[in-house]
């Protein structure tokens, strides 16, 4: 029953992205590396720091999880109010995902495929109660600022979407890892728009007061709707840079991290 | 008369003031993903009144008889989102079985509700704002069930302008870069922006 799921999941690996096929593939080639008892041990270090450097390539740019793959955008939105914020709610992501990813990787022969979702999201809420616990313990003023988006990181899209695309099909160091790499590319993203955020709404940085800017902030970009507007041009910006328009080539619903709960996939997708 | 007050403004701040999409940023990924079209917009936006209302119902008296009484509140989190989850799959059968021609309209959007957070943080902030030290159990229930219809009329009302904006939008004539999600986020801004106006119109 496992293996047949394995092969499955597999081909539908197969439909993926050609980028992250090229990631994956000089991956599952590192995968392998360590297997081989004879190999010489400072090659397959050099090759284990390779996959660390291209997973992070892959997590911060290539595909990072909010200005690429557009996911996690409640979050995104709510929480970059200040730089400050930012950086609390994208490392409390972050140790959500290494756990969550690590636990599911272990885990990913040992849970049925038909209710792997409920599961995930048992562990997923598992994860998310220990980090609010933990923050509540040591940072109650990232607890107040944060609020209600705390306990959300449960439905968080990218957690949920790194366990089905990711986690589930890969061992638990590598799942570790692409955990961090796209923490890392969330609060980077969550940093560069809480920084905009702070200096042309509040007038300052990280707390601390810009000259000119402190006493004329444009109100506008705390509030909702500058919110929106600054998520628009950074993503708009992304897709300029990446000289690519929208996103990467979305191969029917089998890169799409609500695949798994979506009833659309079974009948050729919503696109 | 006092109480039918409450739930009036309640209701209509979760439309205007308050509204979850675009002045408290929950389920924004609905928003921008299923806002194309008119009907599609309104058929997720009944769904998630439905579901939004139906978890409330069961997740406010669990908080208040299981989770406060035993001393529980840690496990909040958990519990209201497999509470959800498992709602979501018994509507689905239940509408599936008994009526059809509902689950044809919006058994689509049933299973995207899940991991809607809206739902789940409609549930969380009703447990906070008609807490147990304020109100009690009876009144508690009636404003947070007002709450979370309210707040599920407002997404459709949001849904149904922003849908109205994206139809516009598509007749004109965008810069390259902005083409596609930029300028559907930019409109959202506008759209935000206009219900800015309402602020301080409704006084809880």
């Amino acid at each position: 029953m496992a293996k047949k799921t394995i092969s499955m999941r597999k081909d539908s690996q197969e439909d993926s992205v050609a980028v992250i096929e090229e990631a994956q593939v000089t991956q599952t080639e590192n995968e392998a590396a360590p297997a081989e008892k004879n190999a010489p041990a400072p090659e397959s270090k050099v090759k284990a720091a390779e996959t660390f450097g291209s997973a992070m390539k892959r997590g911060v740019i290539l595909e990072n999880p909010v200005l690429r793959l557009v996911l996690g955008t409640c979050p995104t939105l709510a929480t970059t109010t200040a730089a400050s914020n930012a950086i609390g709610m994208g490392i409390a992501a972050t140790l959500v995902l290494i756990c969550s990813n690590t636990v599911i990787s272990l885990l990913r022969n040992i849970i049925p495929d038909k209710v792997r979702i409920p599961a995930y999201i048992t562990i997923i809420a598992s994860f998310v109660s220990i980090v609010q616990m933990l923050v509540k313990a040591f940072a109650p003023a990232l607890d107040e600022s944060l609020g209600i988006y705390l306990p959300l990181i449960v439905v968080n899209c990218i957690i949920l979407g790194r366990a089905e695309m990711y986690a589930s099909k890969h061992a638990p160091a590598l799942s570790a890892l692409d955990g961090l790499a796209m923490g890392v590319g969330f609060t980077t993203a969550l940093l560069c728009m809480g920084t905009i955020r702070e200096i042309l709404g509040a007038g300052s940085i990280f707390g601390a007061k810009l000259p000119i800017l402190s006493s004329q902030p444009v109100l506008f970009f705390s509030l909702a709707p500058g919110g929106f507007f600054v998520f628009g041009l950074l993503i708009a910006a992304a897709n300029k840079l990446s000289k690519k328009n929208n996103l990467p080539v979305r191969n029917g619903c089998g890169d799409c991290p609500a695949a798994a709960t979506c009833s659309l996939s079974g009948k050729g997708g919503c696109k | 008369m006092n109480m039918l007050r409450m739930i009036v403004t309640i209701i209509l701040a979760g439309i205007l003031t308050n509204n979850y999409v675009l002045s408290k940023f929950l389920g924004i990924c609905p928003f921008l993903g299923v806002s194309k079209k008119l009907n599609t917009a309104m058929g997720m936006s009944a769904a998630v009144i439905f579901v939004m209302v139906l978890s409330t119902a069961v997740t406010y008296p669990i908080q208040r008889f299981v989770l406060e009484a035993l001393g529980l509140e840690y496990l909040q989190t958990i519990v209201f989102i497999l509470i959800i989850a498992a709602l979501v799959q018994l509507v689905e059968i239940v509408l599936k079985k008994y009526i059809p021609t509902l689950h044809a309209s919006l058994g689509v959007y049933l299973p995207l509700i899940t991991t809607n957070c809206a739902v789940l943080g409609c549930a969380i902030l009703v447990t906070e704002d008609y807490s147990s030290a304020v109100y009690g159990f009876g009144e508690g229930y009636v404003y947070a069930l007002s709450c979370a219809f309210g707040s599920g009329v407002g997404f459709l009302v949001a849904m149904a302008i922003f849908a109205g904006v994206r139809r516009r939008m598509e007749s004109c004539d965008i810069p390259e870069a902005l083409k596609g999600l930029p300028i559907t986020l930019v409109a959202a801004s506008l759209v935000a922006m206009s219900f800015l106006g309402f602020s301080g119109v409704v006084h809880m």
